[in-house]
């Protein structure tokens, strides 16, 4: 089932929770909704599953307008960031619960129903637990029960609501390979949200970068992560530092000194610099490199993170060394950043003016 | 949140034959909305606006003279001292125990803790009438507790004040008990150890430490009690005797003016309890309101 | 008191003070007067016993209390999920005065309550002269027992359902909307099992308060015996004939019924935790 979302807008009071989103999504992909907490993800998702409802604006389900459609009708399959089951209802009376209330033409008989729960836990690989309660499963094994609910009914779209958030870090990864088996294996049109970027890109096909209820960016893991069209995905999207520039006939100038990169599409003006800290070259003298006195460093893993103080501001940003680097031990480090990205200051979008390393 | 104030706006419609779809999937329809509201606020008038002002309304049936006259009975005034008097003698009490019993069972584990919590909230489930049978029975003249203090130290206590305080503490110590004692689990002993740790010694730590954390439930608890020590009436009916002047309490009182037919003044009597029924509640609701944190929840009702 | 070491350590001082006053306190106010009352039930023989408790009076009177009391505390639970529904799902102008009013019935005297409730149902009262011509009488028949006793547990399911309502997760109402069931589906399938426990406990409240409720029902009852005399009524009179040991045998069955409802309430709660992992 393909679905688009078009120029959606939503208001709670008189707060804008989205403003003007639009996407498209494609019969069978597998997208994810990224963006820090407040940024609209589970306002949006909750509005493709006819939960909420848009101040402005359609959702289509193929070509069909949603908006006139309930949640009861719409046949999408939710599972809820605590997972939401029946407390009262054994695992098989919850994934068969979609059927049960279904019309009475409509409704497989209770045979059915009970296979179905029982073909459903396969899937999940929880078979046995038909008779369990919640109460009684870990929450990994209710996440997986709370999936199959969701399946039973055979939905147009599943949607996932911090599907991994209530859980440890290794269920959470092993989970998440599972989702993403599942997907291949049913082929469902899947949108789940997430804070946590390693899962978005990992899993999805496509992320959907949001911040402040607007749609920063749309593309796969690599378009995001490499071509970042904002600041804040440049931000919010893998470790950055970034640095107030000045631009003067496209070259970019630190307080009084160029730091040795140009670019004749930069308009005059102060602009902010971002590059990734371990995509820098270190550099001997200085004459058109960023130099800066080391404030601290601390280990990361299998490199060492430094931290220096730059120019006259004062300006921290960090790069990244081999451990046994020599530069490390230095009070002044020089470097260049390999690859990096001007945005120039304007009140227009940014991502419209973006400047690229080559 | 789902109210009737902040339903969603209208969408703005694509196509041209559009029905939104506006009610949210967890809320009913506001025409239902509407019916039970009504319907609720149809029965609560009923059931209990309506007695609540007909009390009033029966008190100043016959004016204000007719009204005020009633408090110029020696009677009623005597009532209204006893009352008082009682109330003054079985809350103080009810709060020490109230503490006491909070303390031992909110902060340690003991065997048995849960019967005496089971122990505690067993005058909520026996009738008042019982409660005060069994000190007749217990300290009558002609028990033997009760003929060895008549005899020895002429104390009577059944028909008597001291039996009136016993059955109105029986019935109310509850109260306060139960509003601290979910409250101070809940508190934990985190803060009494820092304070010991402080130097403070065990006094210290319960008057600057322990109690300021309850004030507010300890109040509320007060206030329960209060209300229902001063208007007790099944376990006081069968202690006092009805002594008129001596042993009747203002709810007795109120029954004998009844049975009198002298129905202004057991009305006006009865509004004075009642206004302090709602005073209480207005109390109630405040503090509900403004230091809910403060109250634990008690969930079930008294 | 001076080697209490069964309870598990702590450093918290008073605990032999706070320990010994409770248990001393309940002891003189609740323990031993009730252990009184069974070991003056024990002085009637047998079939002494036996007689009073299958009189027709009190046998009459035993079939008029807890009738009405279990019909009372059924309205009480139809009426009671209802009220409680409205003040937490709904938000209306006086919906907090409303809140508040529903403990009027814990505030509020009993035997204001009996005599104000007379008043309103007596043939001549506000209500009461509605029903007279058609020859309905309210006040003295037990339709104004049930009265009463609807009025004083009124606010017991209400409480008890209320938290519970409060604390049901919108999600788990979401989750059955998405997975097609309707509204009144939801209601009654996901929402209603949820709150069984707190309703089962709110019927054993209001029940059990309504079995020993005196005030507000002697004066609406009319008391006629057989007719519309309830058990604790019957406890006055025989106390004032000084027949103790009938009074305590009485009483000793009414308050057996009280610890079965207590129990029940216990057990309801223990078997919710352990399915809902809540109350």
């Amino acid at each position: 089932m393909e679905l688009i979302i078009r120029n959606i807008r939503k208001e709670f009071d008189r707060f804008a929770a989205l403003h003007d989103v639009s996407l498209d999504i494609r019969s069978g992909e597998l997208i994810a909704l990224l963006g820090p907490s407040g940024s609209g993800k589970t306002t949006l998702l909750r509005l493709i599953a006819g939960l909420d409802f848009p101040t402005a604006g359609a959702i289509l389900f193929g070509d069909q307008d949603a908006s006139e459609k309930t949640v009861q009708e719409r046949n999408v399959g939710f599972v809820f960031q605590h997972y939401a089951l029946f407390r009262h209802m054994t695992v098989a009376e919850n994934i068969g619960f979609g059927l049960k209330v279904r019309p009475r033409g409509l409704r497989p008989s209770p045979e059915q129903i009970r296979r179905r729960a029982s073909e459903l836990l396969e899937l999940v690989q929880l078979p046995g637990l038909e008779k369990r309660y919640p109460s009684q499963l870990s929450g990994g094994q209710r996440q997986r029960v709370a999936l199959a609910r969701a399946l039973a009914i055979e939905p147009k779209v599943l949607l996932l609501d911090e599907p991994f958030g209530a859980l440890d870090a290794q269920v959470r990864r092993d989970l998440r390979r599972w989702l993403r088996e599942i997907h291949e294996a049913t082929g469902h049109t899947t949108v789940f949200v997430t804070h946590d970027q390693e899962e978005a890109l990992e899993l999805a096909d496509r992320v959907v970068v949001m911040s402040q209820g607007r749609i920063e960016q749309v593309g796969t893991a690599d378009d995001v992560y490499d071509k970042p069209r904002s600041p804040f995905v440049y931000g919010f999207i893998g470790d950055s530092s970034r640095l107030p520039v000045r631009i003067e006939n496209g070259e970019l100038w630190l307080h009084d000194r160029s730091i040795g990169i140009s670019d004749i599409r930069a308009p005059n003006g102060s602009g902010t610099l971002f590059f990734r800290p371990q995509d820098v070259e270190l550099v001997d003298g200085c004459s058109g490199c960023i130099a800066g006195t080391v404030v601290s460093s601390r280990r990361v893993e299998a490199m060492r993170r430094v931290e220096l103080a730059i120019g006259g501001q004062h300006s921290l940003v960090e790069i990244e060394l081999p451990i046994d680097h020599p530069a490390a031990s230095r009070t002044r480090v020089a470097f260049r950043p390999r690859s990096w990205k001007l945005f120039p200051e304007s009140t227009a979008p940014q991502a419209e003016r973006v400047i690229e390393s080559a | 949140m789902s109210d009737l104030a902040t339903h969603p706006i209208a969408g703005r419609s694509v196509g041209t034959t559009f029905r939104p779809v506006q009610t949210p999937p967890t809320t009913e329809s506001r025409t239902v909305q509407y019916v039970l509201v009504a319907l609720v606020v149809a029965v609560l008038s009923l059931f209990l606006l309506l007695p609540l002002a007909t009390v009033f309304a029966q008190a100043f049936r016959l004016g204000i003279g007719e009204y005020l006259n009633t408090f110029r009975s020696p009677e009623a005034l005597a009532a209204i001292r006893l009352t008082l008097l009682v109330a003054a003698i079985a809350v103080p009490c009810n709060l020490i125990f109230g503490i006491a019993a909070a303390w031992t069972i909110a902060k340690y584990r003991f065997p048995g803790r849960t019967f005496l919590v089971s122990l505690i909230d067993l005058p909520f489930s026996i009738s008042p009438l019982v409660a005060g049978l069994v000190y007749i029975l217990l300290l009558g003249t002609n028990s033997v507790i009760g003929g060895f203090l008549l005899e020895n130290f002429e104390i009577r206590i059944i028909f008597a004040v001291p039996g009136i305080v016993l059955a109105t503490i029986l019935v109310t110590f509850p109260f306060i008990a139960r509003e601290l004692i979910p409250l101070m689990e809940d508190q934990g002993t985190g803060d009494e150890e820092a304070a010991l740790s402080l130097g403070a010694n065990g006094w210290q730590t319960f008057f600057f430490v322990t109690l300021p954390n309850v004030k507010w439930a300890l109040l509320y608890g007060v206030l329960l009690c209060n209300a229902r020590a001063m208007g007790e009436f099944g376990a006081v009916a069968v202690i006092s005797g009805r002594l008129r002047g001596q042993t009747v309490t203002m709810p007795l009182q109120v029954e004998l003016f009844y049975n009198e037919y002298a129905s202004v003044a057991a009305f006006s009597l009865a509004s004075l309890l009642a206004a302090l029924a709602l005073v209480t509640l207005v109390i109630k609701s405040w503090l509900e309101w403004r230091y809910a944190d403060q109250i634990a929840a008690a969930g079930r009702g008294h | 008191m001076a080697k209490i070491r069964f309870r598990e350590a702590s450093i918290i001082p008073g605990f032999r003070l706070t320990f010994g006053f409770t248990i001393f306190y309940l002891s003189i106010i609740v323990i031993i007067p009730i252990i009184g009352i069974y070991i003056h039930t024990f002085q009637l023989d047998w079939d002494a016993f036996v007689r009073i408790v299958t009189g027709p009076r009190f046998l009459a009177a035993l079939q008029l209390s807890f009738g009405a009391s279990a019909l009372a505390a059924m309205f009480n639970v139809v009426i009671g999920v209802l009220i409680a529904w409205v003040l937490t799902r709904y938000s209306f102008p006086g919906r907090r005065v409303l809140d508040a009013v529903v403990d009027l019935p814990f505030a509020l005297p009993t035997a204001v309550a009996g005599i104000s409730l007379t008043a309103i149902y007596a043939p001549s009262g506000v209500i009461g002269q509605f029903f007279a011509p058609l020859g309905i009488r309210i006040a003295y028949t037990p339709i104004g027992i049930w009265i009463a006793l609807v009025f004083i547990g009124l606010p017991f399911v209400v409480r008890t359902v209320q938290p519970v309502l409060q604390d049901f997760d919108r999600e788990v109402e979401e989750a059955s909307a998405t997975l097609g069931a309707s509204r009144l589906t939801t209601i009654v399938q996901v929402l209603l099992p949820n709150l069984v426990p707190a309703i089962l406990t709110g019927f054993a409240l209001a029940f059990s308060r309504a079995v020993g409720e005196y005030g507000s029902v002697i004066f609406i009852a009319g008391n006629l015996p057989r007719q519309t005399e309830i058990l604790p009524l019957l406890i006055v009179f025989r106390l004032e004939e000084f027949n103790y040991p009938a009074a305590a045998a009485i009483a000793a069955v009414m308050m057996t019924v009280s610890f079965i409802i207590l129990l029940v309430i216990n057990l309801i709660q223990a078997w919710s935790r352990r399915r809902f992992g809540h109350v």
